[in-house]
């Protein structure tokens, strides 16, 4: 007699069942990989790019059509320009569809008109390419209405211009340029100091915050909604607000310690080396103890209370309590939040850019996207940027999903 | 260590850090609410805390030593070694008020911290009490005033006039006098800067991506939570990791993207955009909480005849709404707060989100209250929010896990 043995192969009823899975997740594939997927890639092959802000606007035509009256003469003018200053358009021309009432005395030599269509060809033009043409015409109407008539309809120009983001000229040059000596150091370490201590300080500081509120007493809910209210306000709320508290002229905090003799003059804090750094990382401390302290906390009411009754009767006491009881059952907890708010340190931009602009000491590699595409306008050497952050990410993530296991939930 | 777990040390010392949090937390306070100058005193309060925390140890009835401790703090005040220092033109009331002040709010969490301890060598249990209970007074102080100075600031701030800011950084009392003239900032705000318009725009950009990222989310989540079909796993962990790419990284490419197809600068392309910034973050939630429902309802529905579209709308759904609240709020409130993107793809003024619009007024020509008014108009309707539905708030919060 043989035993009987699960199928091998795949039924029906399972096959319908992933093609529906499938289908309910199309969507989100889709669109995902449109707006997520596709502009990773596009940032790698951007890195690669030496383009600036300016390349962004394309190299086209612009044609203006206009009917006026020249020295006693009705002339259509087109007024055909290269959108760049710079780069040349290869085929220039224009087609423009001609009207009743609007006959034409004389054409250039360049333009032909073919039924009622005229076109004009300039052939390959430099940057900065910007003539007139003038065509005498003869009205036989109201001049008024046939102005309307001949502005109204746009004339179609052509001609193509050398994208740099589609063209196969590739550079170096970024990464040399953004891992260039003493910039890049002084980058990487505010990067790391940031990572490092605002993940550190939001965790202890949750911790601390957690084990306040871990007891039953009236005002327990108010409190902890309260000790959420950074994290749940807008950001640029809450880092206005510091900056205006902390402004060295009109700021409160600086009034304050000067009248409690604690400084002589003002200090300006996010202003100075290394004190910019020290505070933006406070300020990341105090924006995301919260979240901590939440995870935290939900831990620390689902531990047995037998647990501490059997340590009360042998008699330890509430530091060891802590010590040996509480905290390795937080180990999980902890070590979870520690990787991930370690990564979502590392990606955080706002706060910094809004704080100090990257000023003093605080660019990080998230800011630094931003400084090298947009305020030096060089968007080649931002992407540049990009895929370091991005490579770095992929290293974390192992590491991430190496040590988090699926238990904690997360 | 030995030493310090001497009675008298134990509570003299915590007596002495008692009396200066508590002279700096009335002095803060004080500042705050008047404008006036206060400072703790170094030797009143060594000495006042000393003797407090000693007294605490000694003094078995309670009325005799808050009595006793309050006069001397009061009486201290015209001595030189006054706990609390005050500027020149600090009115006799307010004088009294903060050494009253400070005299109960030091005394009565020292008995409460030292209940435990007492003359002679404490046990460690005794000791560690102490100290704990030292710093869970400690703590309240400390987390209340970070967390509130900063709100209170900005509320008052957007209630000031230029001059009155410039003339003292510190005075925040509310000028009842100017009446309705209070909320200038706010009125100039809505009328020449039209935040009326900016508040409907965030307001209906947020609801839209809540909208569709639940669209999106919800088929997405029942399918991983539930489905069987290859790839399961690797789509689960390919989520969180799309959840990890910083929103910079991709601004780029989607600012160079959308300059060149028009859609910078337009509503619909940040509409376009937001949903998903959210659905990985919303899947990942919804997914949580559909495995936690229980199978067997849904099987029994699959047996009634129901196709497996029809269990989703008809069980799965109404079973998940309370995590369908969470998570829209947490999505809202993502939404809503965002900032990186509408700053980068938004130019033109009369189409701003809120966060756009708040970030235009940082500039040295508009004054500070208006900065101020904007951050709490962007502030109360999150904050509203969040109050009124805290408990699925904190549930959103907990499940979206870490999201920066």
């Amino acid at each position: 007699m043989t035993s009987p043995t699960p199928p091998t192969t795949r039924g029906a009823l399972e096959r319908r069942e992933a093609r529906l899975a499938w289908s309910l997740l199309l969507p989100t594939i889709l669109i995902v990989s449109l707006v997520i997927i596709l502009p990773l890639l596009s940032i790698f092959w951007i890195s690669f790019k030496p383009v600036g802000l300016a390349d962004l606007r394309p190299v086209a035509p612009m044609i203006r059509e206009s009917l006026r009256e020249r020295s006693g003469q009705m002339v259509v003018e087109y007024r055909v320009r290269n959108s760049s200053q710079q780069k040349e358009i290869t085929g220039l021309g224009f087609t423009d569809t001609l009207h009743d009432g609007v006959a034409i005395l004389e054409l250039p030599e360049f333009c032909a008109v073919d039924g009622l269509q005229l076109r004009c060809e300039f052939g390959d033009v430099p940057g900065g390419f910007n003539e007139r043409v003038r065509i005498p015409v003869a009205l036989d109407g109201d001049a008024e209405a046939l102005e309307e008539i001949v502005e109204g309809s746009a004339p179609a120009g052509y001609g193509t211009g050398d994208n740099i983001l589609t063209n196969t000229e590739f550079t170096l040059e970024n990464f040399a340029r953004i891992f260039d000596g003493d910039e890049f150091l002084s980058v990487l370490w505010a990067t790391i100091f940031y990572t490092v201590f605002g993940t550190v300080g939001a965790l202890v500081v949750g911790l601390f915050a957690a084990m306040l509120l871990n007891k039953s007493f009236r005002g327990k809910g108010v409190l902890r909604g309260l000790y959420l209210f950074p994290y749940v306000s807008p950001i640029i709320a809450v880092a206005f607000t510091w900056v205006t508290l902390l402004d060295p002229f009109s700021g409160s905090l600086n009034a304050l310690l000067i009248q409690m003799g604690v400084t002589a003059g003002p200090i300006n804090f996010f202003g100075q080396r290394p004190l910019a750094l020290i505070m933006v990382t406070v300020f990341e401390i105090w924006r995301y103890f919260p979240l901590s302290f939440l995870f935290i906390l939900a831990r620390m009411q689902s531990i047995d209370t037998d647990m501490y009754e059997a340590a009360d009767m042998d008699g330890a006491s509430p530091f060891q309590k802590f010590w040996y009881l509480s905290l390795p059952m937080l180990l999980g907890i902890l070590s979870v939040l520690f990787l991930l708010r370690f990564i979502w340190t590392f990606n955080k931009f706002d706060d910094i850019f809004l704080l100090t602009g990257g000023n003093a000491g605080t660019r990080t590699l998230t800011v630094n996207v931003y400084e090298q595409a947009f305020a030096v306008s060089n968007i080649g050497a931002g992407a540049a940027v990009a895929v370091v952050i991005f490579a770095t990410l992929l290293l974390f993530s192992v590491f991430f999903f190496k040590y988090i296991s699926q238990e904690e939930g997360l | 260590m030995h030493m310090l777990r001497e009675g008298h040390v134990t509570a003299g010392l915590i007596g002495i850090v008692w009396a200066f949090v508590m002279a700096i937390t009335v002095s803060v306070t004080l500042s705050f609410a008047s404008g006036l100058g206060f400072r703790p005193g170094g030797i009143g309060c060594l000495i006042l805390g000393l003797s407090g925390g000693l007294a605490a140890l000694y003094v078995r009835d309670r009325l005799v030593l808050f009595a006793g401790f309050v006069l001397v703090a009061v009486a201290l005040l015209f001595t030189p070694v006054t706990p609390l220092v005050f500027g020149e033109d600090v009115p006799m009331q307010w004088r009294l008020a903060a050494a009253i002040s400070f005299g109960v709010f030091s005394i009565w969490p020292l008995k409460v911290m030292l209940v435990e301890a007492h003359p002679g060598t404490l046990t460690r249990h005794a000791f560690e009490d102490a100290v704990i209970r030292f710093l869970t007074g400690f703590g309240y102080i400390i987390f209340t005033a970070i967390v509130l100075i900063p709100f209170y600031v900005m509320v008052m701030t957007s209630l000031k006039s230029q001059q009155a800011l410039l003339r003292n950084p510190l005075d925040f009392s509310i000028e009842l006098s100017r009446g309705w003239d209070l909320f200038t900032s706010y009125t100039e705000l809505f009328g020449q800067f039209g935040f009326g318009s900016y508040l409907w725009t965030s307001f209906y950009v947020s609801v839209l991506t809540v909208l569709i990222t639940l669209a999106f989310s919800v088929p997405g989540a029942y399918a991983v939570a539930r489905l069987r079909f290859k790839g399961r796993a690797a789509f689960s962990r390919s989520i969180l990791l799309i959840y990890m790419v910083p929103m910079i990284v991709l601004a780029l490419p989607i600012y160079i993207a959308f300059s060149m197809t028009g859609l910078r600068n337009t509503i619909p392309g940040l509409i376009l955009i937001y949903p998903v910034t959210t659905i990985p973050v919303a899947l990942y939630m919804l997914q949580g909480y559909f495995r936690g429902l229980p199978v067997e309802v849904e099987e029994a529905g699959l047996m009634d005849g129901l196709s497996r579209l029809q269990v989703i709308l008809k069980i799965t759904l109404p079973l998940s709404l309370p995590a369908m609240v969470s998570v829209s709020l947490y999505v809202f409130m993502i939404a809503w707060n965002e900032f990186l993107l509408a700053f980068m793809l938004l130019d033109d003024p009369s189409i701003f989100t809120l966060t756009r619009g708040v970030a235009m007024l940082n500039s040295s020509e508009i004054p500070r209250q208006h900065l101020m008014a904007g951050a709490v108009i962007a502030t109360i309707p999150i904050m509203a929010l969040f109050l009124g539905l805290e408990r699925f708030m904190t549930k959103g919060l907990t499940a979206g896990s870490v999201k920066g």
